[in-house]
């Protein structure tokens, strides 16, 4: 894993990148089947499911039978990857991917597209701020959210063999380039991006590159913060989490999603038992997606790096 | 001796009913043991569940994880108690462990988990989600190539659920003929008739509009049920649905002639007086 950050994008869409990494996963494993539910056009994969149906299967708008089929699929001996809007991955079939996947131990990797506020256009009915609270929930669940293309393919490749259900949720749009190409980003793990001695920001998602930011202009102003990447929301890197937050005595979580039950959840659950410092989130406060782009949207829920150099002031006063 | 119209020996289909007997007895056998549970349902499939384990499918006792065996999936989960009679009396576990049913850290949970008991291929119990899995389950054996079948019984009140009607249209998108949608059309649900409740019209129309090959049958004549197994074993390109005419509670009189059968008491009076009509009835059946 090499850090490449310079607060530049990356080349490439992220549903460029899904629409190369998933038949690449399909081609090296006979066992992994690709099901989506009509929107293989959003992530790139429709010509290769044109010429592989038995491979990638396109379920219709049907995500409550798609989560269902996905776990016969994994009983048959298959290794399931099931695709849609992250809204309608984790609210529209969340009993089928609880129920027939996870209770009943048949291990689905789920994709998520479109986290909270990369919805934009599509508005309110299209973008998901709970869906890390709910998969988060889902017993022996790992939960990811890529901060960068490359990533995204690490995470991808490595979710497809892991237990249980696995969701990832992941933007279609560019994103910052973090990491030098086929870095490798273990599961479980969360890389300290930047040292820092006064703060740490905990940021996941496309909150990584604010708190980039945000740690930059801090700095400037003789503020020295931490950035860590949590792209493992679940099982959250709770090493990292406790060295990182009794260094600085500081935390800020970052997340483009529900305030509750997310990885700012994820984070105090952590602190609480273990080194309670101040922390303060920069998150989606208690309210419902809306229309927009996603500049607009970052600023009209507090997701830039402007306002997480406010949190991380704030919170270091409580010190 | 053959019945000329359906060519099935007749000391087979005494032995069918036999079965469907035992499985009743097994199913009470369980119930009693805690003192109420999901009756009326359990007692409706008997009949079909002799077929398909006396019968139809191919499975092997001593190894029930075998890849290649037929499946069910039972997605009236509530059903387990009925499940759980026909794996005793097929010989999947001890016969005395119906008794352990619900009880706490017990292997027969009310609702199937293939998790925890042998014999069991597929966990349902929030309804319709059994439908979907049996479609995965018939797509990936097929797509391994596996020659054998999913028998997959749902409940008339589980077809309000609309996943049922999602994971028919994939079958028949998919031309899974190797999946033979069971119907137990018990005319009732917990609330009371299906009919004053969410009313689903036919059936029969119903899944031959989503593209099925679909006939009904007296579900509690496992001749008829037998024969109507037979032909789902053609293959073709379309799923096959078996719309069964039953009786919540079938088998057991007083069950059957009882309006709010879904859950009941199985007292020690009512266990003994149910017991003997059907050991009566199984004596009469086997001389």
């Amino acid at each position: 894993m090499k850090i490449v950050y310079n607060g530049e994008m990356d080349t490439r869409l992220c549903k460029e990148v899904l629409g190369a990494t998933i038949p690449e996963i399909l081609e090296s494993d006979s066992d992994v089947v690709y099901l989506d539910a009509d929107l293989m056009s959003c992530i790139g994969t429709l010509k290769y499911g044109a010429q592989h149906r038995d491979r990638a299967i396109d379920c219709g708008i049907a995500e409550a039978n798609m989560a269902g089929v996905a776990a016969g699929l994994a009983m048959a001996g298959f290794k399931p990857i099931i695709h849609s809007f992250g809204i309608f991955a984790s609210r529209r079939c969340f009993d089928q991917v609880f129920l027939s996947g996870g209770y009943a131990k048949n291990d689905i990797t789920v994709l998520g597209s479109d986290p909270g506020v990369t919805a934009a256009m599509n508005g309110g009915t299209h973008m998901p701020f709970e869906d890390v609270a709910l998969y988060r929930v889902i017993p022996g669940s790992t939960v990811l959210e890529p901060s960068d293309p490359t990533c995204l393919m690490s995470l991808l490749k490595q979710a497809v063999d892991r237990p249980g259900i696995k969701y990832l949720r992941v933007g279609r749009k560019s994103m910052a380039r973090i990491y030098a190409d086929g870095s490798e980003l273990p599961i479980g793990k969360a890389p300290v991006l930047r040292d820092g001695t006064d703060v740490v920001i905990f940021a996941a998602g496309i909150m990584v590159h604010e708190a980039l930011q945000a740690a930059a202009s801090l700095e400037k102003q003789g503020i020295s913060a931490a950035v860590v990447d949590c792209y493992t929301i679940k099982p959250i890197d709770r090493e990292t989490v406790i060295t990182m937050a009794k260094k600085t005595g500081a935390v800020v979580v970052a997340e483009n999603a529900n305030r509750h039950g997310g990885l700012y959840s994820a984070v105090l659950e952590v602190l609480a038992e273990n080194c309670p410092v101040p922390a303060a989130n920069v998150s989606v406060e208690d309210e419902f997606g809306e229309v927009g782009t996603q500049s607009y949207l970052q600023q009209r829920f507090g997701l830039t790096a402007a306002h997480i150099e406010e949190k991380a002031k704030s919170v270091i006063v409580r010190k | 001796m053959e019945n000329e119209e359906t060519n099935m020996d007749q000391t087979e289909v005494k032995a069918l009913k036999a079965f469907a007997i035992r499985i009743r007895l097994a199913t009470l056998d369980a119930i009693h043991s805690i003192g109420s549970g999901h009756l009326g349902g359990a007692l409706s499939i008997a009949d079909v569940m002799a077929v398909l384990y006396g019968r139809e499918m191919n499975i092997r006792v001593e190894d029930p994880a075998w890849p290649d065996r037929d499946k069910l999936v039972c997605s009236k989960g509530h059903a387990g108690p009925g499940v759980y009679g026909t794996l005793a009396v097929k010989g999947y576990f001890p016969y005395e462990e119906l008794k352990t049913l619900n009880k706490n850290g017990t292997r027969l949970p009310s609702h199937c988990d293939r998790n925890k008991t042998p014999g069991i291929d597929v966990t349902t119990g929030s309804l319709g989600q059994g439908t979907s899995q049996a479609c995965g389950l018939a797509l990936g054996d097929r797509l391994k190539g596996r020659k054998n079948r999913v028998f997959l019984i749902v409940g008339d009140g589980e077809m309000d659920e609309g996943q049922c009607w999602e994971a028919f249209a994939f079958a028949a998108a998919h031309k899974l003929s190797n999946l033979v949608v069971l119907i137990d059309w018990n005319k009732k649900q917990l609330d009371g008739l299906c009919n004053d409740i969410l009313p689903m019209g036919d059936f029969v129309k119903k899944m031959e509009a989503f593209g099925f090959d679909a006939v009904q049958v007296k579900g509690d004549d496992v001749e008829a049920i037998a024969v109507a197994l037979e032909r789902t074993r053609q293959g073709g390109d379309k799923p096959y649905a078996i719309v069964l005419d039953t009786v919540k509670g079938a088998g057991v009189e007083e069950v059957a002639n009882t309006l709010m059968n879904h859950s009941m008491p199985v007292n020690d009076e009512k266990y003994e007086k149910w017991t003997t009509e059907l050991k009566a009835e199984l004596a009469a059946l086997e001389g």
